[in-house]
């Protein structure tokens, strides 16, 4: 079993504890950068220190999405039969980032605004539509039996997600025109010195940390498919 | 034409196949049996490419154009009548001289008269033989067909005995079926399934 | 060219169908001069031209989503997708002549639902209408398509609304800003936009969603 469980977990080039370790010491680094070393911002003082988790989970969030559908995509087109499973680890991945965008943009909101959400925040309106549509890829997936129809439809509904991602922004932005005027608007800081240097850190540790997980929770996917393939076997 | 190797299926949990191999070449007439549950049905929709097999490889050098299906659904619509049916089919398989092949088909299995009602208020053998119109519009070279005999009466039947005597060896034939010992002597191969 | 006809073949079938059964759009019908009823007394005394035209865009989408539910239920119900799929045409041609039948039954819902809401709520302009036609094609392409993904699901009608609802959004967007801004080029032009690339893409993916 142990030696199952090591075999599996070292299909890729980079072994899983190695990742694990880096990943501790990338989050460490940036909590560290972001709460002790990070100037205050002019405007918006301490609180305004959530903007680099916030940004930086949002963007790994999209380079999730992005990855199910590139996942996806050599499903279909390749029919690797890994694609799958890679792709779904993926979309998922991305849905937990995309919910603590959500969480974290709340919590900006509340300390910015003092209201728990607001719509005049595109990215945020627009986090919160692509959450519905991910959502969906899991309702969509867990109402087929596992097979080939069920990874085709999920490779193509993941296809579909990140063609409306662009889509979407657009057209949120043209809905601010006649929904609501410009009162709120959001300014990051002015990128510059130990500000930029804890951005960057903070959005490679959560790079890393999302490809852990995924590595982590692929590899349990997988061996639960091993599991029951031996099963097959001995019954 | 079909080659297939250690094919195998499975729906989640549940295998319905496993290391079936099957060699049908031009103009054979293989004859799978089995019982209920048995997988003659999940094989048949992999020979005709409806489903993927799970596992094992299959071969099929026969073109979409040159297949003829006959499932346990009749694939027609209730609510269309068989003419209906039939031209929509006739299109799709660009089938030459549709009009005349269609009356051609319609007669021989009987159903001329019935050619203008709707496929809801035909009796399961009429629908059946429509079915036998609908797989042989097109005349493909290669016909997969399960359980092609069930619903039908006795006069159905023995259209189907000569039709299938007709296409034995011009025609490759794939049949699945519970009652082998009818179309014995047509065989060229048999095939049994084990449950 | 064999891909029009083949799409002429099939959707003259789903007419056909639509035309004998009689029940899809007279229930769209109804549903949406009941919804507007329903609006009125939802709405505020003098509702604005961005109130009615919101909740007319509300209106429509989920009548054609009762429409769009309906569309694949004979080839599932049947099994007689099977048969479409074996055929030797292109898959597409399935997708695209399920769209442009739901597309007609939607118009046909449409033309009673726009003059009715021009009685009740506000008159409706051209760029209205012509919102309606291109908003029409996209919420028909992309409805389409996930209906014949939802269909074969275990949830089936339960799924499609959710499959939908959020890739319908820049439609509604698109559609309402065609209606009330000033300046409805852009937003026709958006609307364009999205029916063009939605379009390209369920075309091209529609292959798999039917075959395996």
């Amino acid at each position: 079993m142990a030696a199952t469980i090591r075999a599996v977990g070292r299909s890729s080039r980079i072994p899983l504890p190695a990742l694990a370790a880096v990943s501790l010491v990338l989050i460490t680094t940036a909590l560290v950068l972001v709460f002790y070393v990070a100037p205050n911002d002019a405007n918006q003082g301490f609180s305004q220190r959530i903007f680099y988790f916030h940004v930086s989970i949002a963007f790994t969030a999209y380079a999730c999405f992005i990855a199910g559908a590139w996942q996806a995509f050599r499903h279909l087109w390749k029919r690797d039969p890994r694609a799958d499973l890679q792709s779904y680890v993926c979309v998922h991945q991305g849905l937990i980032f995309g919910t603590l965008v959500l969480l974290t943009g709340s919590i900006w909101a509340k300390i910015s605004w003092g209201r728990w959400w607001v719509w005049s925040e595109d990215e945020l309106v627009l986090f919160l539509v692509l959450y519905l549509f991910y959502c969906a890829y899991f309702m969509l997936r867990f109402s087929l039996e596992p097979g080939p129809q069920r990874a085709n439809l999920s490779a193509v509904y993941a296809l579909f997600g990140v063609v409306l991602i662009p889509v979407s922004f657009a057209a949120i932005r043209l809905a601010k025109e006649f929904l609501h005027p410009r009162v709120f608007t959001l300014h990051g800081p002015n990128f510059g010195g130990w500000i930029l240097v804890t951005y960057c850190v903070a959005q490679v540790a959560m790079l890393v940390l999302a490809y852990t997980l995924y590595r982590v929770e692929l590899a349990g996917k997988r061996l639960d498919e091993r599991l029951r393939e031996l099963k097959e076997v001995f019954a | 034409m079909i080659t297939a190797r250690r094919l195998g299926k499975r729906f989640g949990d549940r295998r319905v196949l496993r290391g079936v191999d099957l060699d049908l070449e031009r103009g054979g007439f293989l004859v799978v049996t089995g019982a209920n549950g048995a997988g003659k049905t999940t094989l048949l929709r992999i020979c005709a490419g409806l489903t993927a097999p799970s596992e094992g490889t299959i071969e099929r050098r026969a073109r979409r154009s040159e297949l003829g299906y006959l499932g346990h659904e009749p694939l027609v619509y209730r609510e269309l009548t068989a003419l209906e049916n039939l031209e929509l089919y006739g299109r799709l398989y660009r089938v030459p001289e549709r009009r005349e092949r269609i009356g051609m088909l319609l007669e021989r299995f009987g159903l001329w008269e019935a050619r203008h009602e709707r496929v809801a208020s035909y009796s399961r053998g009429m629908t059946q033989r429509l079915a036998l119109c609908r797989v042989l519009l097109h005349d493909p070279g290669l016909l997969v067909l399960d359980e092609p005999y069930s619903a039908l009466d006795e006069a159905g039947a023995e259209l189907l005995d000569a039709q299938l005597a007709e296409l034995h060896g011009e025609r490759t034939l794939l049949v699945a079926t519970h009652d082998p010992a009818r179309i014995d002597s047509l065989a060229t191969a048999r095939l049994g399934l084990a449950a | 060219m064999t891909y029009a006809r083949d799409v002429a073949a099939l959707a003259r079938k789903d007419l056909l169908l639509e035309l004998r059964a009689r029940d899809t759009l007279p229930a769209m019908v109804l549903f949406v001069a009941a919804v507007f009823v329903v609006f009125h007394f939802v709405l505020p005394a003098a509702p604005s031209r961005l109130e009615t035209t919101g909740l007319l865009w509300v209106a429509i989408l989920f009548t054609a989503l009762l429409g769009l539910g309906r569309a694949f239920v004979p080839e599932r119900e049947q099994r007689t997708m099977d048969g479409l799929v074996l055929a030797p045409c292109d898959r597409s041609a399935i997708w695209l002549a399920k769209s442009l039948a739901t597309l007609a039954f939607l118009a046909a819902a449409e033309v009673v639902a726009l003059p009715l809401y021009a009685l009740f709520f506000h008159r409706i302009g051209g760029a209205t209408v012509l919102a309606v036609v291109l908003a029409d094609l996209g919420i028909c392409a992309v409805g389409t398509f996930l209906g014949a993904m939802a269909v074969v699901t275990r949830a089936r009608d339960l799924l499609l609304p959710l499959l939908f609802l959020p890739l319908a959004l820049p439609v509604v967007v698109g559609a309402v800003g065609s209606s009330v801004a000033s300046a409805p080029g852009r937003y026709l032009g958006f609307l364009a936009l999205y029916d063009l690339l939605f379009g390209v893409v369920c075309w091209a993916s529609f292959e798999y969603v039917v075959a395996e």
